[in-house]
C-alpha cells in the first residue's frame, strides 16, 4: 500500500545530503570536541564549522549560536534562562495563548516560582493583536516570547510590529521559530529579536538537535550544568553528528525555500479547492491567504478528528488532529480554542502539513478518498444531518 | 494502538442509526470532551428487541457503541443493566488505558436508555392512575 505522509509539522524525513554529511561523525570522526588530541580537534573543527555555517545563513555571528537538543530545549532555555537571569529587574513575562507546550509549560513552571505571565489572546485566524501587546508592555516585563509561525494552523505573527513595540521599551524578545525556519524567510537582524529557537527535525534534519540564537549581551541562566560547553550556556558533550546534520539541514532548507513554497502553495491550494468542491461543510481554521503554505487545518463538521485519522491511516495516509482523543487530555486543541473555535468544530479539526516529498498525485489521492471517509463518519454522527 | 476487534467494529460498525419510535433513548457525553453517543432501544416484554447508535467520537467511541448494541440485543433489561464499561472493553479485547475513560461511555449510554425507558413507563402508569 502506498504511504503518503502529510504530517511534516510533526517531523520530517532526513534529507539524503544531511545524512551523508552526518555519517563520518559516527564512524571515523567520533572524537569529543573537548579533547586536546587529534580526534578531539577534528570534532571541534566540525562543531565550529557547523556553528559558523548556521550563523552565516542567519546573518548573525557564530558567538550568538548555541546548539541544544532541539526546539523544546531552546524554548526552555529562552524562557526559564531569561527569567532567572533577570528576575532582579522584574517578574513579569508576556507570551501568547497559542504557543507550543514547551513555552507554555515553561511559563507555568515560572508561575510556580513566583513569576507572573500574561497570555495574549489571538483573533479568529490565530494572530496576536499588536494593540494588546502595546497595552501589556510595562516596566516590570522582562521577556516577551511569541512564536513566529504556529504549528497547528500555520498562522504567521506580525513579528516586525511585535518587535517594534517590545524593543521600543528595551524588553527582551524571544521567538519560537521552530516552524518558521524553512517555511518563511527569516531576517534575524531586521526582526531585531534577542533570541530565536530552532529545531532540526522540522527541517529535514535529525531529531535530538536544535539551536538557539542569543544576541550578544543577552544574559541567560543556564539550565544544564556541567562542563563549559556552548560558552557555559549549555553543558553536555556536543552531539556532533546531529549538529553537523543540523547545519546542513539549515543550509538546504534555506536554499530550497522559494521553490518549496511555490510547490507547497500549489499543492495545498489545489487540495483545499478539491475538498471544498466534493465535501460539504468543510471549515478552514486559519487564513488561506496568510499562513505557512504547507499547512492546512480543516474541520469536517459533525465528525471527530481521531476517527478521520484512523480512516486515513487505514489507507496509508498520515495526518494529525487537534482533537482531545489525540492530545491525551480531555480538551480540544488550545490553539483552536484560543481562536474561538467551538469545541465540536475543534474536535473535528485535521492538520494536513505537506512537505518536500509530496506530489500532486498525493493531493489527488487523498482528495479522492476523503469524501467517502467523511460521509461514512457523518452517517454515524448524531451531530450531522444532511442539510444541517 | 487498537485491538483487531476494535478496528473491525470501527470499520464495520453494527446497528448504526436512529430508531424513530424508540422506547428508550440515552444520550451521553459532550463536545468539549470529544465524544457524544446516542443509544436507542426498542423494548417488548422486558426484552431489548433492537438497539441502534449514533456516535461523534474517536475509534474507541465508535467501536464501543457498536459493541454495546451487539451485546444488548435479545437481552432482558436486567441482563442489560449488568453490562458495564469493563464488559464492553473486554468484549473488544481491551482498550488502551487512555481510551478506557472517555470512550467507554457506551455502557453509560445504554444505562441511560434503560433509565429513560423505565421513566417513560412510570410516567405512563402515573397518567393511567390519574385518569
Amino acid at each position: 500500500m502506498k504511504r503518503i505522509y502529510l504530517d511534516h509539522n510533526a517531523t520530517t524525513p532526513v534529507h539524503p545530503e544531511v545524512l551523508e554529511a552526518m555519517l563520518p561523525y559516527f564512524k571515523d570522526k567520533f572524537g569529543n570536541p573537548s579533547s586536546i588530541h587529534g580526534f578531539g580537534r577534528e570534532a571541534k573543527v566540525a562543531l565550529e564549522e557547523a556553528r559558523e555555517k548556521v550563523a552565516q545563513l542567519l546573518g548573525v555571528s557564530s558567538s550568538e549560536i548555541f546548539f541544544t537538543a532541539g526546539g523544546t530545549e531552546s524554548d526552555n532555555l529562552a524562557v526559564k534562562g531569561t527569567a532567572f537571569a533577570n528576575r532582579n529587574k522584574g517578574k513579569h513575562i508576556i507570551t501568547s495563548r497559542i504557543e507550543h507546550h514547551a513555552i507554555l509549560e515553561s511559563c507555568k513552571f515560572l508561575e510556580k516560582e513566583g513569576f507572573n505571565v500574561t497570555y495574549l489572546p489571538v483573533d479568529s485566524k490565530g494572530v496576536v493583536y499588536p494593540e494588546d501587546l502595546q497595552k501589556a508592555v510595562q516596566n516590570d516585563i522582562i521577556l516577551v516570547s511569541i512564536m513566529y509561525v504556529n504549528n497547528e494552523v500555520g498562522s504567521i505573527q506580525p513579528m516586525e510590529d511585535i518587535s517594534r513595540i517590545v524593543k521600543d521599551k528595551g524588553i527582551y524578545l524571544h521567538t519560537d521559530a521552530v516552524q518558521a525556519l524553512g517555511k518563511i524567510p527569516i531576517d534575524v537582524r531586521k526582526l531585531n529579536v534577542d533570541m530565536l529557537s530552532m529545531s532540526g527535525h522540522k527541517i529535514y534534519g535529525p531529531k535530538g538537535v536544535g539551536a538557539i540564537y542569543i544576541r550578544k549581551g543577552v544574559r541567560i541562566t543556564p539550565w544544564s550544568h556541567g562542563g563549559h560547553h556552548e560558552r557555559s550556556r549549555r553543558a553536555g558533550t556536543e552531539n556532533i553528528p546531529g549538529i553537523v546534520g543540523f547545519a546542513k539541514a539549515v543550509e538546504l532548507t534555506l536554499r530550497e525555500l522559494d521553490d518549496q513554497n511555490r510547490h507547497l502553495k500549489n499543492l495545498t491550494e489545489t487540495f483545499y479547492r478539491k475538498l471544498v468542491e466534493t465535501v460539504p461543510d468543510v471549515i478552514l481554521n486559519g487564513d488561506l491567504n496568510s499562513r505557512a503554505v504547507n499547512t492546512l487545518n480543516l474541520s469536517f463538521k459533525g465528525v471527530e478528528g481521531e476517527s478521520i485519522i484512523l480512516s486515513l491511516d487505514l489507507k496509508g495516509v498520515a495526518v494529525t488532529s487537534g482533537s482531545a482523543c489525540t492530545s491525551g487530555t480531555l480538551e480540544p486543541s488550545h490553539v483552536l480554542s484560543a481562536m474561538g473555535i467551538a469545541p465540536e468544530i475543534a474536535q473535528g479539526a485535521i492538520r494536513f502539513s505537506f512537505g518536500r516529498g509530496n506530489t500532486m498525485e498525493d493531493v489527488e489521492y487523498v482528495a479522492s478518498i476523503l469524501p467517502e471517509i467523511v460521509n461514512r463518519l457523518r452517517s454515524m454522527s448524531p451531530l450531522y444531518a444532511k442539510g444541517k | 494502538m487498537y485491538s483487531e476487534k476494535v478496528m473491525e467494529h470501527f470499520q464495520n460498525p453494527r446497528n448504526v442509526g436512529e430508531i424513530k419510535d424508540a422506547d428508550g433513548v440515552g444520550e451521553i457525553g459532550n463536545a468539549v470532551c470529544g465524544d457524544i453517543m446516542k443509544l436507542y432501544i426498542k423494548v417488548k416484554d422486558n426484552q431489548i428487541l433492537d438497539a441502534k447508535f449514533q456516535t461523534f467520537g474517536c475509534g474507541a467511541a465508535i467501536a464501543t457503541s457498536s459493541m454495546v448494541t451487539e451485546l444488548v440485543k435479545g437481552k432482558t433489561l436486567e441482563e442489560a443493566e449488568k453490562i458495564s464499561r469493563d464488559t464492553v472493553a473486554e468484549a473488544l479485547d481491551g482498550l488502551p488505558p487512555i481510551k478506557m475513560h472517555c470512550s467507554n461511555l457506551a455502557a453509560d449510554a445504554l444505562h441511560k436508555a434503560i433509565e429513560d425507558y423505565r421513566n417513560r413507563i412510570k410516567a405512563r402508569e402515573r397518567a393511567i392512575n390519574l385518569s
